[in-house]
């Protein structure tokens, strides 16, 4: 994690993204420190931008997606924030203020065709400073059988991200749900309600600061507590 | 007046009557009184012919529905926050509840999921991946079925309905053998299956693969080619190819406007590419077409079947990796799956280290390498996606299900606008939706 391969020179400078500390050897928390690994803290960072050659037939997407966006006028290092290729999957971090154009690019264009969106996925980072949600769109490709990530970021304090419903319409229910459970609003959506949880319920069940719940249930004497309140090794 | 209905209440939105039943006559009268032409019904949440609570709110002109609209959540458990405080391989006794009709599928995806986080999509044993076709297959008729079997009953056929809940016993018949339980199984773990198949397993599928083939054509008999059963589906339920990637429809939504495609096919999981099997299509788009593809698919899950009794050949059925893979065998008893007494007598009795691992595995799970993964499955319904993020530690960080059912269900105003009352009930039983899956 530390010895970085160097990002191209286009590129917007990301730092390594941090969203939390893991301290100690054992994931324990709250029992004070019996080991005397308590001392150890390792940051927990999400994977890094990857450097070309990207491999698994990714160069030859990125080329094109990077081609598209400078026939539109568009800088591809201001609309791409990251690529990262983990796992085998291709991941684009795009600039929230670009998403709608982006999507439209890698529905559209001929040598990309992303033509099945599969919905959007909210994860909430609390220790990320700045970038504290994220959303989650895999795209899939069905002329070309591919299938790509593409991720925004967006501020607690200003949890705006473009709504892609004009592009693909099967994102309304999806949008939906996501600004449900994590608060995200996506801008244009045609009509941003709650979806799972009541109309009238507040907060938003899936960000990390909303408490599981749940009461302590008593099993053959013993006081079993609620889920969340228990011993973690996480 | 009298009025068997609750009194009439004036709202903001118009005048709200409460139906209970057998006062159809006295509301239409009351109805037709009023100036306003426009009713809006609300079918649901508690209807027998939705699918589960399932809340249709159709606004209908005479018998057309001019505007139909879904209301969804009833059935909201919040299974993926849940999971965000167990561990890992708690997650599979979750995602097996979401869609009750499809549990295979939802313990592979979220399975493959973890594996392709853990790297360690190589290592699954080949005797853990036939099964898991195998029992995907078997799952994916048994989903079929009850699809045909409400379906039938929906539109009056009660016999369809008697015969397919028949069959599908055949099938929770041999779940119950292999996992001791006919739903919710938590068979299938990272890094592979909680237990090989019993004694006797493998002749009981081939022994209900033998009737099922044999049964097959009383579907054709009793609804293919009959003129009322085609009466109701024929051009009902209409979503062409555009609409249907607009709307992100897939499974056999999609097939049924010619395009053949199947994730088994394009992007293969679990050794999908080595089995003989054909891509149902059909090219009318409506809900008979659907109809013939979920037959057919049955055809060839039972093709499927077969080969994966010939393929399978002795092995572990868990990933060798110590750190991994669960430290108990299993074995079913009367009550369900629970810890093999043998392996309880070791622990408890012979090794010290082996109580530890199994203690440790068991409490604390294992570790995740940071990072997000998504994988997909072809589900009876369509795909059915993945989302899993890792931090690092013994819990998912995140888990998305991208349902099959939430996304097919948002193609329900398009089918139904424009058509009659009675079509949407045959329009809804197409898409197949199990609000379990909808609302997670």
């Amino acid at each position: 994690m530390t010895e970085q391969t160097p990002v191209p020179a286009t590129r917007r400078e990301i730092p390594v993204e941090v969203v939390g500390k893991r301290q100690g050897m054992f994931g324990a928390q709250g029992s004070g420190d019996t080991s005397g690994f308590g001392g150890l803290a390792a940051p927990i960072a999400l994977p890094p931008a990857s450097s070309r050659p990207y491999g698994h037939g990714f160069d030859e997407v990125a080329d094109e997606f990077e081609g598209a966006l400078e026939e539109q006028g568009l800088d591809p290092a201001e609309v791409i924030e990251k690529t990262v290729v983990d796992r085998g999957e291709l991941t684009f971090q795009i600039a929230r203020e670009h998403l709608l154009r982006a999507a439209r690019i890698l529905r559209d264009d001929p040598a990309l065709r992303y033509e099945l969106c599969l919905g959007v996925n909210g994860v909430h980072y609390p220790s990320e400073p700045g970038r504290e949600l994220h959303a989650v769109y895999p795209l899939r490709s069905i002329t070309h059988g591919r299938l790509l990530r593409v991720e925004v970021t967006a501020p607690d304090a200003d949890p705006r991200i473009p709504s892609l419903v004009s592009v693909y319409p099967t994102n309304d229910w999806h949008e939906r749900e996501t600004y449900d459970f994590f608060g995200l609003v996506f801008e244009g959506h045609p009509a941003l309600t709650r979806i799972m949880m009541p109309d009238d319920w507040t907060g938003h069940p899936q960000r990390k600061d909303y408490p599981l719940g749940g009461i302590p249930v008593e099993y053959k004497g013993a006081q079993i507590p609620a889920p969340d309140q228990r011993r973690s090794y996480s | 007046m009298t009025t068997q209905y609750e009194e009439a209440r004036d709202t903001t939105e118009g005048r709200v009557f409460t139906v209970t039943g057998g006062d159809w006559g006295e509301v239409v009268e009351a109805v037709g009184r009023a100036d306003d032409e426009r009713i809006i019904v609300n079918m649901g949440p508690q209807h027998p012919s939705t699918h589960g609570v399932l809340r249709l709110i159709l606004e209908i002109d005479g018998e057309t529905v001019t505007e139909a609209r879904c209301g969804i959540g009833y059935l909201h458990t919040g299974i993926e926050k849940n999971m965000e405080y167990r561990n890992w391989v708690q997650g599979t006794t979750f995602v097996t509840r979401m869609d009750y009709l499809t549990p295979m599928f939802n313990e592979t995806a979220y399975c493959l999921a973890v594996e392709k986080l853990l790297g360690i999509t190589d290592q699954i044993p080949d005797r853990a991946s036939v099964i898991r076709v195998l029992m995907m297959e078997l799952n994916r008729i048994s989903s079929h079925l009850v699809c045909l079997a409400t379906g039938g009953m929906e539109i009056g056929s009660t016999t369809l309905m008697i015969y397919g809940f028949r069959d599908r016993e055949l099938i929770l018949d041999v779940f119950e053998l292999v996992t001791g339980l006919r739903m919710n199984h938590a068979y299938v773990r990272p890094g592979g299956l909680a237990q090989d198949l019993p004694p006797g397993a493998v002749d009981q599928v081939r022994e209900a693969v033998k009737l099922l083939r044999s049964r097959m054509h009383e579907y054709d008999k009793l609804a293919t080619g009959n003129p009322i059963f085609k009466a109701r589906l024929v051009d009902v339920g209409f979503l062409d190819l555009a609409g249907c990637l607009a709307l992100g429809a897939t499974g056999p939504i999609l097939r049924a406007t010619g395009l053949p495609h199947d994730l088994r096919k394009t992007d293969p999981y679990c050794g999908y590419e080595d089995y003989e099997f054909d891509v149902a299509t059909a090219d009318s788009a409506d809900s008979y077409g659907r109809f013939l593809i979920r037959l057919e698919e049955m055809h060839q899950s039972l093709r499927i079947v077969e080969q994966c009794l010939d393929r399978l050949k002795p092995g572990p059925v868990m990933v060798a990796d110590k750190k991994i893979a669960w430290p108990a065998q299993l074995s079913v008893g009367p009550d369900g799956m629970g810890n093999s007494l043998d392996h309880i007598r070791k622990i408890m009795g012979t090794s010290m280290e082996a109580l530890i691992h199994h203690f440790k595995l068991v409490t604390e799970g294992f570790r995740v390498p940071v990072g997000q993964a998504y994988t997909a499955v072809e589900s009876p319904k369509g795909e059915l996606g993945v989302h899993v993020v890792s931090d690092g530690g013994t819990r998912p960080y995140r888990v998305h299900f991208r349902d099959p059912s939430f996304t097919n269900l948002q193609s329900m105003a398009a089918m139904c606008e424009g058509g009659q009352i009675a079509d949407v009930i045959v329009a809804v039983a197409g898409i197949d939706p199990v609000m379990g899956g909808v609302d997670r």
